[in-house]
């Protein structure tokens, strides 16, 4: 390589308790390079970054910075080497401009807002973003909150990025938009590091990729030497089939149908806004959208927990033939009613489950009203939690265990386990697969088809659009709590779900 | 650029904490124990070093002044030792249903106070109109509810209009203790002080007055056990204490839980002011409870809401609490003494949890000596 070396990382160890984040990993970045770390979720990689930013400090290894030893104990620090992270999560003050936030904590004593706006502007002129440093943060999409993050770190000197994950909340044409900027910023002699685990976008965005696993360091290569494939088999350590089966619906009959539901949130604004459509049994009905589109109140409104200020949520009952109505009944009058609705919601510890319980009191969530005895009963419990750990391969010492001690993977299919094991004729999933291995997500794939077989109206809220195109047989895409499209999960493309997830907006403005 | 000059020290910092989470259970008792018995020692040495006696002799004067002569079968300290613990066993149970549900009881004293108020009034006004036994069913169930309306009165705020349970509950302390004021004021004909009823008293069993707080204490005890760890109900609890979305999510009527379980909490409370007003002292003032609603939330924690650990955990404080007393009162130093003892040791527990859960790497050697 003829580029000069920016950073390299010399035996790397650090140890959370008895968990290994990273071991002995070894890594070079140069200016003038996008280089991808690629791993599956828990392999390490923000572990490692969180290292080189000063969140975390090393156990055991070195840092060079310019082929000098650095030691970065705070992010103060990693700022004076001019590094600079992108978090996943925003850290910006709601009611401050970007221009406020951008010069937020600088401590040179020459405060003036003015010239700094200013040089936001030149800053973002030269790389091309698209930046109003007057407009205050909550008033922003996702996406340009994260310009202002970027543009922060980069107003502060940074010639190293670091991004992690930055296109987990961007529409497809956002990331297209980002991916031009970052390019340009390499080509402008700076190095950057993104977090990744979306294969297609390490293939189109960067030079090299380093790929960890388990914590460890498996090895780098120039992306236009590799493939999907190999890039998997590198992550995941052995061969993986990334084909999602979908079979034809049969037996499609109604079985929830939605009409004209509308949700107000505390603050008063209108989260789901006269949303109408119909889930049938047999197939899966995708919902895509923009992250906080109003997916989560959608389907905390058909489970019971969300006041709806008008609407109705119809259930067909497959047994009884007739129809009732969902509206303003809590979740324990709707299990009352014989409606056999399941629910994986996104929040997997905070409401699915119960962190600090173990698996066997987690499993007795959905049945413990059961029987007119006051004790509780433990035997079923434990007996499903021992079917749902041998059957779905549940890692854990025993059924004892609290299951947030288990990992993500492990705990969703804990989660989706019981849900499943309600035998449901209606089942909801939001996110299931947010963190997980790539053989874990299969495997939740491979449930959901299974109870489509069954005859189980699905629906499937997802993030990622090439996983909602292989697996849904229709999606539905909202923006802004409207739905804006549903269309044939057979004949679409991922730039026209992207179109309509942004569509609503644009109708507004 | 001359920052980075600065800060090419070179050296991870002195020491950084690290979360565990893999401590054995039986590492974590140990390291418990260890702390009571470092704490025994500390107040040995100051006891000692405060008073001027030896070293040895202040825990022979906190042997003798908590178990008495028990070597020549004189058993009147030992029960006297068993009632304190039965009292403050039975308000740190009281608030276990709270505290699991992550309800910040901080009113044992109020509630506990209104139970002894109920008792007092029954035995006043219908000490010589009710037959012996029905006299101590009506304290009984007249106690259990006073304590219940002080503690549900709290629950509902915060289940309506969600106000916060630690400054509802300790200001109700307050109108609580202001109460019995107004009420000694009045009974007490102005000398501020109820001369104890003999009215409606719990039977002395075997000559012990205090048997039936005694039973009392754990009878409640296993209840409580059996209550939180295997009824639907404590289940209940602990889903809502955990997490109030997980709870909603299957539909538990978070609302009716809090407020159940705070009647549970402050009628147990109310039982504890029984205790102490019908079982011992047969009078009351504004000190009757004297700050043991604020031990029981400790003991309580400490005894990580297992109502068994709890009785050890209240053996401990107790015993230090009336020996050092002991130890003061032999030196002619007041009681603030002994708090200040008991305080230590508390601080010293509740210290000991903190490396329980983390451990505190130094920097390594190879490192330092760069």
């Amino acid at each position: 390589m003829e580029n000069k070396v920016a950073i390299e990382l010399k035996n790397i160890t650090k140890t959370f308790g008895k968990v290994v984040a990273n071991k002995d990993v070894n890594l070079t970045a140069n200016r003038g390079e996008i280089l991808s770390i690629l791993g599956e979720n828990g392999s390490g990689k923000t572990t490692l970054m969180n290292m080189i930013s000063g969140i975390y400090f090393p156990d055991e290894g070195q840092i060079f910075i310019d082929g000098k030893e650095a030691v970065i104990t705070s992010p103060k620090d990693a700022f004076s080497y001019k590094i600079g992270m992108i978090h996943q999560h925003f850290k910006l003050v709601d009611v401050f401009s970007a221009a406020e936030n951008i010069v937020l904590g600088i401590e040179d004593g020459k405060y003036n807002l003015k010239n700094s706006t200013e040089e936001i502007k030149n800053i973002s002129e030269q790389y091309g973003f698209d930046l109003e440093p007057d407009k205050k943060i909550y008033t922003m999409s996702v996406s340009e909150k994260q310009t202002v993050e970027i543009i922060k770190v980069l107003y502060r000197g940074a010639d190293i990025l670091i991004l992690d994950e930055p296109t987990a909340v961007l529409t497809p044409q956002e990331t297209e938009k980002l991916f031009a900027i970052l390019r340009r910023m390499r080509d402008d002699g700076k190095c950057i590091i993104i977090i990744t685990h979306k294969l297609h976008e390490v293939l189109s965005l960067s030079d090299r990729v380093s790929v960890l696993r388990k914590g460890e360091y498996v090895g780098t290569v120039n992306t236009k030497d590799t493939t999907e494939a190999e890039l998997t088999e590198m992550m995941v350590g052995k061969k993986i089939d990334l084909n999602i089966q979908r079979n034809e619906p049969h037996d499609v009959k109604e079985r929830l149908v939605v009409n004209n539901l509308t949700c107000v949130d505390r603050e008063g604004a209108t989260v789901l806004d006269n949303i109408s459509f119909t889930a049938k049994s047999g197939e899966i009905l995708g919902i895509a959208g923009i992250a906080g589109s109003g997916q989560r109140e959608l389907l905390e409104s058909i489970a019971g927990l969300q006041h709806l200020s008008s609407g109705e949520i119809f259930y067909f009952n497959p047994k009884t033939d007739e129809k009732e109505n969902l509206r303003d009944k809590t979740p324990m009058q709707i299990r009352n009613l014989g409606v056999r609705l399941s629910f994986v919601p996104e929040d997997r510890l905070g409401m699915g489950l119960v962190g600090n319980m173990d698996i066997v009191d987690n499993m007795m969530l959905r049945s413990y009203t059961k029987g007119k005895s006051i004790f509780l009963k433990r035997k079923k419990p434990k007996d499903l939690a021992l079917k749902i750990i041998s059957d779905l391969e549940v890692v854990t010492p025993s059924a004892a265990t609290p299951v947030r001690k288990l990992s993500g993977g492990n705990v969703q299919k804990v989660l989706v386990g019981r849900e499943i094991a309600a035998s449901p004729t209606v089942l909801m999933v939001a996110y299931p697969v947010r963190g997980l291995d790539i053989n874990s997500s299969y495997m939740i794939y491979n449930l959901l088809n299974e109870q489509k077989e069954k005859g189980v109206a699905v629906i499937f809220v997802g993030e990622d659009l090439d996983v909602l195109i292989e697996l849904c047989d229709r999606i539905m895409v909202i923006g802004s709590g409207q739905i804006t499209g549903v269309v044939d999960g057979r004949n679409t493309t991922k730039e026209e779900i992207g179109l309509l997830m942004t569509k609503a907006k644009q109708k507004e403005e | 650029m001359t920052k980075s000059a600065e800060i090419k020290t070179h050296r991870e910092p002195f020491f950084h904490v690290v979360k565990r989470d893999d401590m054995p259970t039986y590492m974590a008792w140990l390291i418990r124990v260890i702390t009571i018995a470092v704490a025994f020692i500390i107040v040995g040495i100051l006891s000692s070093v405060v008073t001027g006696k030896p070293f040895i002799e202040t825990y022979d004067i906190m042997f003798q002044g908590v178990f008495g002569r028990i070597f020549e079968g004189r058993t009147t300290m030992l029960w006297k030792y068993l009632q304190e613990i039965a009292v403050l066993l039975v308000l740190a149970l009281a608030l276990t249903p709270a505290f699991k549900m992550k309800f910040w009881n901080c009113g044992a004293e109020g509630q506990a106070l209104m139970g002894g108020l109920a008792s007092i009034v029954c035995m006043i006004e219908l000490g010589d109109k009710l037959p012996y036994p029905v006299l101590v069913a009506v304290i009984a169930v007249t106690s259990i509810l006073a304590g219940a309306v002080w503690g549900v009165i709290p629950a509902l705020f915060k289940a309506w209009f969600n106000t916060n349970e630690t400054l509802f509950t300790l200001m109700m302390n307050y109108i609580a203790t202001q109460i019995i004021k107004y009420y000694v004021y009045i009974k007490g004909g102005g000398s501020n002080v109820i001369n104890p009823v003999s009215y409606g008293n719990f039977p002395a069993v075997g000559m012990n007055d205090y048997f039936v707080n005694i039973m009392i204490a754990i009878f409640a005890t296993v209840l409580m056990f059996v209550y939180l760890k295997y009824s639907k109900q404590g289940y209940e609890i602990s889903v809502v204490g955990e997490s109030q979305n997980t709870a909603r999510y299957i539909g538990i009527n978070v609302k009716k839980v809090i407020i159940r379980t705070m009647l549970i909490s402050g009628a147990v409370c109310g039982v504890a002011g029984m205790m102490l007003v019908a079982g011992k002292d047969h009078s009351i003032n504004q000190n009757t409870v004297g700050g043991q609603g604020f031990t029981a939330i400790l003991m309580s924690w400490l005894g990580q809401f297992n109502p068994f650990i709890m009785v050890f955990m209240t053996a401990i404080v107790v015993f230090l609490r009336i020996g050092v007393a002991k130890v003061a009162d032999a030196s002619y130093l007041n009681s603030s003494f002994s708090e200040i003892m008991v305080g230590i040791v508390i601080l010293m527990l509740v210290g000991c949890e903190f490396f329980i859960n983390y451990s505190i790497k130094f920097r390594s050697k190879k490192e330092a000596n760069l």
